[in-house]
C-alpha cells in the first residue's frame, strides 16, 4: 500500500515538473460552484478573473471550470488543474474545503486559495470578505429610510456568514431608529429567482418597505420595483440597473485586488498561506453607490460610517451589545473578536423569532 | 415513404454497431456546435474522448472514470431489473440520498470511537435504507395498485428535503463552525470507505458495482428468477401462467433497486464525497436511468455505459478547463449523444424499409 | 409570532400568481398523459421557453411577441422529444430525462449576455368595475393576462377532453393506442401533436418566470419548477380541474410558508416542503380505490405493425 501511494504520488510529481518546465506563462486556475452568468457570487470571482487576466495580460493565463458540485468532482477539477500546470488555484465555495485540502497535500507546489472556509495548510490560504461591514451601512440606510419600521431580510441558509450580516444590519438600524423590526424569511437556497421574488412580495404584504437580501438574484429587486414605494440593496454585484430605485446602494464582493496581488506574490515567489479576511478598508467589500433616492444628510452618516469602518476607527460589532436571550455579550466599548463572529449563531438582543435549527 | 418493420429477432449486428454509429454522429453534431461557439471542432472532441484515456495524465483520470462511474453502474443494475419486468423505478436519487443517510448516520453515531464492524454496519445501514425508502412504492404499487412511477419519483423530493433537514440538524458537524454538512468521513479511519489501493480509484463502491454486474449476469441468464423477470416484461400474460408471482417479483425489483442505490450513496457519502450536505446528491439516481437504457438493460452493456458517461462528463471538465468551453455547451453535447444513441437504437429492433404508399 | 401581520387577500392574490407557471406546465402535461406519453423533460422545456421568450421579448421590445416565441420553442423542442419516442420508438423515460438535460444546457447556450437586462415591462390588466370589489377585486381581478389565460386554458382543455370528439380520440389513443389505430385514428400524429401542444404550454409557463414573475434571466432559473408540474399532473389525477387546485396547493405551500416565517412563526421549512409530495402519494393511494387511474397506455411505446 505504501509503495504505491509513493508511486503514484511520485507520477503525479513527474507530470507536475514535465509540464512546469514546458510553459513560461503563471497559470491560475478557478474552480467556480455556479455558472459564471448567475449574476451573483459566481459573477464575481469570475469578474475578478478577468481582472487578473487583463492586469498580466500575457504573463498570466487564467482557466476556469464552472457548476462544479462540492465533492468528487471539485477534486477532480482541481486535481486536473494542477495537473495542467496551474501554479495557483482559486477554489471559490464553502464546500470545497476538504477537496481543496486533500488536492493540495497531492501537489505541495501548487499554491491553493480557498474562499471562506477555515481550514488551512501550508500551500493553503483562506479568503474571504467582512460583508458585515457592507451590512452595517446598509442597517443605517434602512433604519433611516423606512416608514414602516418593518425591514425585511431574505436570508439563504442559517449559518454564521448569514446571520452575522443580520446582525450587524439590525444594530445599525436600531441605532438609527429605535422602532425598527426586523421581519426574516429563510429562502433555504442561495439561487432560486422565483422564490426570491416571492420571499420578498411576501415581505412587502406583511409590510416591509425595506427589503435586505443574502441570496444572489436580482428577483427580489424587480418585486420591490413592481410594489412602488420599496427599497432594496444590491447583494454581491452592484445590481445597478436597478438603480435609483428601488435599489439605494450595494455591498459588491469585489475580489479582483485579491486576486492580483496572489497571482503577484506566486510570480514573485513570495506567495505564503495567509488567512485573509478583509473588508471595506483594502477594498474587498466595495459600497456600490448611493443613489439620490436616500436624503442628503442619511447619505452622509452612511459615507462617515463607511469611512469610520474602513479606516479602523469603528467597529460595527461594538459593546454595549446583549444576546438575544439578554445576556451580555460585549461590554461597553469592547469589539467582538473573530473567532466568535466566525461561527456567531445567536441574534443579538431585539431580534424577534428563533434561528432555525 | 420509409417505414419500420419490427424484426423477428434482435439484430445482431445493429446491437454491436449502434453505440458506434451514435457516438460517431454525436462528435460529428458536436463538432458544428463547438465549431460554432468559435472552439477548434477536433481537438475539443479529442480533448472530451482522448485526453481522459490516453493522454499523459491519463494514470489519474483512468481510476477517476471507476469512480465516476461506480455509483452509476451500481445504480442502473439495479434499476434494470426492474424496467426489464416493466417495473419503472425512477426514484433511485431518493434512495441513493436516503441511503447515504442512513449509512453515515450509522457512522457517525459510532464517532469517535475506531472498530472494525463500524464500516460493515454502514454499508448495511446504507442498503437497508436504500431498500426501505424503495418499499415504499414497491408496497403501495403491491397493495393499492398504485404507479411506481409516480411514487418514487415523489420520494426524491422528500428524500432531497430530509437531506436538507440532515445537513442543518441531525447530522451537522458539531466543530463546523456552525456550517451545514457533517462531519467528514474521510477523518474518521473506521467508517472511510479509502480506496483499497492508493491512486487506483478501486473503493468498495468499484468492486461492488463490479460484483453486482456479475451477479446480474448470472442472475438473468442461469437463474429462475432471472427468467421470470424477463418473461414478464416481454409476455406477462405467459409470465402469469408461468406461475410468476407478480407481487413478489415487484417487492424483488424494487427492493433490489433501492438496495443497490443505497449503496452507492452509502459508498460515495463515506468515500468520494465524505459528508453529508446539502448538495451531497448530484443527480446520479437520475443519470442512471439513462445509463441503464444506454446498456440496454444488459449487465455488460451498462457496465460499458457508465463508463461511457463518465468519460463525458471527465473529457468535459477537462474541455472546460483547457478549452474555455462553457459547461453549458458539455452538457448539450452530452444531451446530443444521449438522443443519438436513443434514435439509432430503433435499428436493433426494427428494419429500415422503403414502401411505396398504399391506399387505406 | 403575530398572524395579524399576513394580509388574506394579498396572499391570495400573490397565490395566483405563484401558482400560474405551475398551472401553465402541468395542464400542457396533463394533455400529453392523456395521449399516453410520458415526458419527464417538462423543465427542459420550461427554461428552453423562458430563454427563447426573454431573448424575443428583450429584441422586440415586446412582451407578447415573447410568449409566443416562448411556446414556439417550448414546442420545438418538444418535437425533439416527439420524434424520438413516436418514430424511433426510443423509451419514454429515457428521452424525457435527455430532453431536460439538455434543455438545461441549450437553453443557458442561448442566454449568454442576457444576464442583468431588464426586459420590457408586462401591463398588468385591472379589469375596470370588477377589479374595485372589495375583497374579491384584488384577488382575482388585478393580474396580467397571463394568469387568465391559464385559467381559460384549464377550462379549455376540459371542455375539449370532455366534450369533443377530438378530446375522445386523445383519451382513446392514451387509454389503448391500438384499438385507437384499428379504428383509423393516426396514433402517432395525434401523439405528436399533444406532445407540441405539451411543449409549448411548458415554454410558456416558463417565460411567465422570466418575463413576468421575476423577471430576469440567469441560468437554471427555472429551479425545479417542471419537477412540480410532473407531481401535480399525477396529483389532479389527470383531470384539468384538479390540476388548478394541485397549482394553487403546490404554489400556495411555498407562500404560505413563507409568509408564516415572516410572520415569527417557528415552523420546520424542510418538513413543510416536503408535504406536497406526501400528499401526492396519499391522492394516489386514495385514488386507486377510486375510477379514475393513469392513462392505461401511459409511457408504452407504440407501432402499427405490432
Amino acid at each position: 500500500m505504501k509503495f504505491t501511494k509513493l508511486l503514484a504520488t511520485a507520477a503525479i510529481a513527474l507530470g507536475l515538473a514535465g509540464t512546469a518546465m514546458a510553459q513560461d506563462k503563471t497559470k491560475v486556475g478557478f474552480v467556480y460552484v455556479g455558472p459564471v452568468g448567475d449574476g451573483g457570487w459566481t459573477y464575481e470571482h469570475n469578474q475578478g478573473r478577468l481582472a487578473v487576466e487583463e492586469h498580466f495580460g500575457d504573463a498570466v493565463e487564467t482557466v476556469f471550470v464552472e457548476s462544479v458540485p462540492e465533492g468528487p468532482d471539485a477534486e477532480r477539477v482541481m486535481t486536473q488543474m494542477a495537473l495542467d500546470g496551474a501554479s495557483l488555484i482559486f477554489t471559490t465555495s464553502f464546500g470545497y474545503m476538504d477537496p481543496t485540502i486533500n488536492v493540495a497535500k497531492k501537489f505541495p507546489d501548487v499554491k491553493f486559495e480557498h474562499a471562506t472556509g477555515y481550514k488551512r495548510a501550508d500551500n493553503v490560504s483562506t479568503y474571504s470578505a467582512r460583508f458585515y461591514e457592507g451590512r452595517a451601512i446598509q442597517g443605517h440606510i434602512a433604519g433611516k429610510m423606512t416608514e414602516s419600521n418593518i425591514v425585511g431580510y431574505i436570508g439563504s441558509y442559517p449559518i454564521p456568514e448569514v446571520i452575522r450580516g443580520i446582525n450587524s444590519a439590525f444594530i445599525h438600524a436600531r441605532k438609527a431608529n429605535p422602532d425598527v423590526q426586523f421581519k426574516i424569511v429563510w429562502a433555504y437556497t442561495w439561487f432560486d429567482p422565483a422564490k426570491e421574488a416571492d420571499a420578498a412580495k411576501v415581505l412587502i404584504e406583511q409590510g416591509a418597505d425595506v427589503i435586505l437580501q443574502h441570496t444572489d438574484s436580482t428577483a427580489p429587486q424587480a418585486a420591490a420595483q413592481s410594489a412602488g414605494n420599496v427599497i432594496t440593496f444590491g447583494q454581491a454585484s452592484d445590481m445597478s440597473e436597478y438603480a435609483p430605485r428601488p435599489r439605494v446602494s450595494s455591498i459588491i464582493d469585489n475580489w479582483a485586488p485579491y486576486y492580483i496581488a496572489r497571482t503577484q506574490a506566486v510570480i514573485d515567489g513570495t506567495w505564503e498561506s495567509t488567512d485573509t479576511w478583509d473588508g471595506i478598508g483594502p477594498g474587498m467589500v466595495g459600497i456600490g453607490e448611493i443613489t439620490d433616492a436616500v436624503p442628503e444628510d442619511v447619505k452622509a452618516e452612511a459615507l462617515a460610517l463607511k469611512d469610520a469602518i474602513a479606516n479602523g476607527e469603528y467597529h460595527p460589532f461594538t459593546g454595549p451589545l446583549n444576546k438575544q436571550d439578554g445576556s451580555a455579550w460585549l461590554a461597553d466599548g469592547e469589539t467582538a473578536d473573530d473567532g466568535t463572529l466566525l461561527g456567531m449563531n445567536f441574534y443579538v438582543e431585539g431580534i424577534e423569532g428563533d434561528i432555525p435549527q | 415513404m420509409l417505414t419500420l418493420e419490427k424484426r423477428p429477432q434482435p439484430s445482431r449486428l445493429w446491437t454491436y454497431l449502434t453505440p458506434v454509429v451514435a457516438v460517431i454522429l454525436t462528435m460529428l453534431a458536436g463538432a458544428v456546435l463547438f465549431a460554432f461557439l468559435g472552439k477548434d471542432p477536433v481537438q475539443s472532441i479529442r480533448t472530451i474522448f482522448w485526453e481522459p484515456l490516453f493522454s499523459e495524465f491519463a494514470f489519474y483520470y483512468r481510476p477517476q472514470l471507476l469512480v465516476k462511474g461506480a455509483p452509476l453502474v451500481l445504480i442502473a443494475i439495479g434499476l434494470s431489473l426492474g424496467f426489464r419486468a416493466g417495473i419503472w423505478n425512477i426514484g433511485a436519487e431518493g434512495q441513493y440520498i436516503i441511503g447515504a443517510i442512513c449509512g453515515a448516520g450509522v457512522g457517525l453515531a459510532f464517532y469517535p470511537m475506531e472498530a472494525w464492524f463500524i464500516f460493515p454496519l454502514m454499508v448495511l445501514a446504507g442498503a437497508l435504507g436504500g431498500w426501505a425508502w424503495a418499499m415504499i412504492p414497491a408496497l403501495l404499487k403491491v397493495r393499492f395498485g398504485t404507479n411506481e412511477i409516480l411514487v418514487s419519483l415523489m420520494l426524491v423530493y422528500v428524500a432531497e428535503q430530509l437531506l436538507a433537514s440532515m445537513s442543518l440538524g441531525l447530522l451537522k458537524n458539531p466543530e463546523g463552525f456552525g456550517f451545514p454538512g457533517s462531519r467528514n468521513l474521510q477523518q474518521y479511519p473506521s467508517a472511510h470507505n479509502a480506496e483499497l489501493i492508493a491512486g487506483s480509484g478501486m473503493h468498495w463502491g468499484v468492486v461492488s458495482a463490479l460484483v453486482a454486474v456479475i451477479l446480474a449476469y448470472i442472475l438473468l441468464n442461469r437463474h429462475m428468477l432471472g427468467f421470470h423477470i424477463r418473461l414478464t416484461g416481454e409476455a406477462p400474460r405467459a409470465a402469469r401462467f408461468a406461475g410468476v408471482n407478480p407481487a413478489r417479483l415487484i417487492l424483488f425489483c424494487l427492493g433490489t433497486a433501492g438496495a443497490l442505490a443505497g449503496l452507492a450513496g452509502l459508498f460515495e457519502v463515506s468515500g468520494p464525497s465524505g459528508q453529508v450536505s446539502i448538495d451531497f446528491n448530484v443527480g446520479y439516481g437520475f443519470t442512471a436511468i439513462i445509463v441503464a437504457f444506454l446498456g440496454r438493460l444488459h449487465p455488460i452493456g451498462i457496465l460499458l455505459a457508465g463508463g461511457l458517461m463518465a468519460l463525458t462528463y471527465i473529457g468535459g471538465e477537462i474541455a472546460q478547463s483547457k478549452l474555455g468551453l462553457p459547461a453549458a455547451a458539455i452538457q448539450v453535447f452530452q444531451g446530443m449523444l444521449l438522443f443519438f444513441l436513443l434514435a439509432v437504437d430503433v435499428t436493433t429492433n426494427y428494419r429500415i424499409r422503403r414502401v411505396t404508399r398504399e391506399v387505406a | 409570532m403575530d398572524f395579524g401581520s399576513i394580509n388574506p387577500i394579498l396572499l391570495l392574490a400573490s397565490l395566483m400568481v405563484a401558482a400560474t407557471p405551475l398551472l401553465l406546465a402541468a395542464i400542457g402535461e396533463l394533455v400529453v398523459e392523456r395521449a399516453g406519453v410520458l415526458n419527464l423533460g417538462v423543465e427542459g422545456m420550461m427554461i428552453t421557453g423562458a430563454i427563447c421568450g426573454f431573448a424575443i421579448a428583450v429584441n422586440t421590445g415586446s412582451p407578447i411577441v415573447g410568449l409566443v416565441a416562448a411556446a414556439a420553442g417550448g414546442a420545438a423542442l418538444s418535437l425533439l422529444f416527439a420524434v424520438l419516442t413516436q418514430f424511433a420508438l426510443a423509451n419514454q423515460v429515457a428521452s424525457g430525462l435527455s430532453l431536460t438535460l439538455f434543455g438545461l444546457g441549450l437553453s443557458a447556450l442561448l442566454g449568454q449576455g442576457y444576464q442583468g437586462i431588464k426586459p420590457p415591462p408586462f401591463p398588468r390588466v385591472d379589469i375596470p368595475l370588477l377589479s374595485d370589489i372589495p375583497v374579491l377585486g384584488p384577488i382575482l381581478f388585478r393580474h396580467d393576462i397571463v394568469v387568465y389565460f391559464g385559467l381559460a386554458l384549464v377550462a379549455a382543455v376540459w371542455w375539449v377532453l370532455k366534450n369533443t370528439r377530438a378530446g375522445l380520440i386523445l383519451r382513446a389513443v392514451g387509454e389503448n393506442h391500438d384499438a385507437a389505430h384499428a379504428l383509423g385514428y393516426k396514433v402517432v400524429r395525434i401523439r405528436i401533436l399533444a406532445i407540441m401542444f405539451g411543449g409549448a404550454c411548458a415554454g410558456l409557463g416558463g417565460a411567465y418566470i422570466s418575463l413576468i414573475r421575476v423577471p430576469q434571466w440567469t441560468e437554471g432559473m427555472t429551479a425545479g419548477i417542471g419537477w412540480i408540474a410532473l407531481a401535480l399532473v399525477v396529483f389532479a389525477s389527470w383531470k384539468p380541474w384538479r390540476v388548478m387546485l394541485g397549482a394553487y396547493l403546490f404554489g400556495g405551500i411555498t407562500v404560505l410558508q413563507l409568509n408564516l416565517q415572516a410572520a415569527g412563526v417557528a415552523i420546520p421549512v424542510e418538513y413543510l416542503a416536503m408535504s406536497p409530495y406526501l400528499i401526492t402519494i396519499l391522492v394516489l393511494v386514495i385514488m386507486s380505490a377510486d375510477k379514475s387511474r393513469a392513462p392505461a397506455a401511459l409511457g408504452r411505446s407504440f407501432h402499427a405493425s405490432q
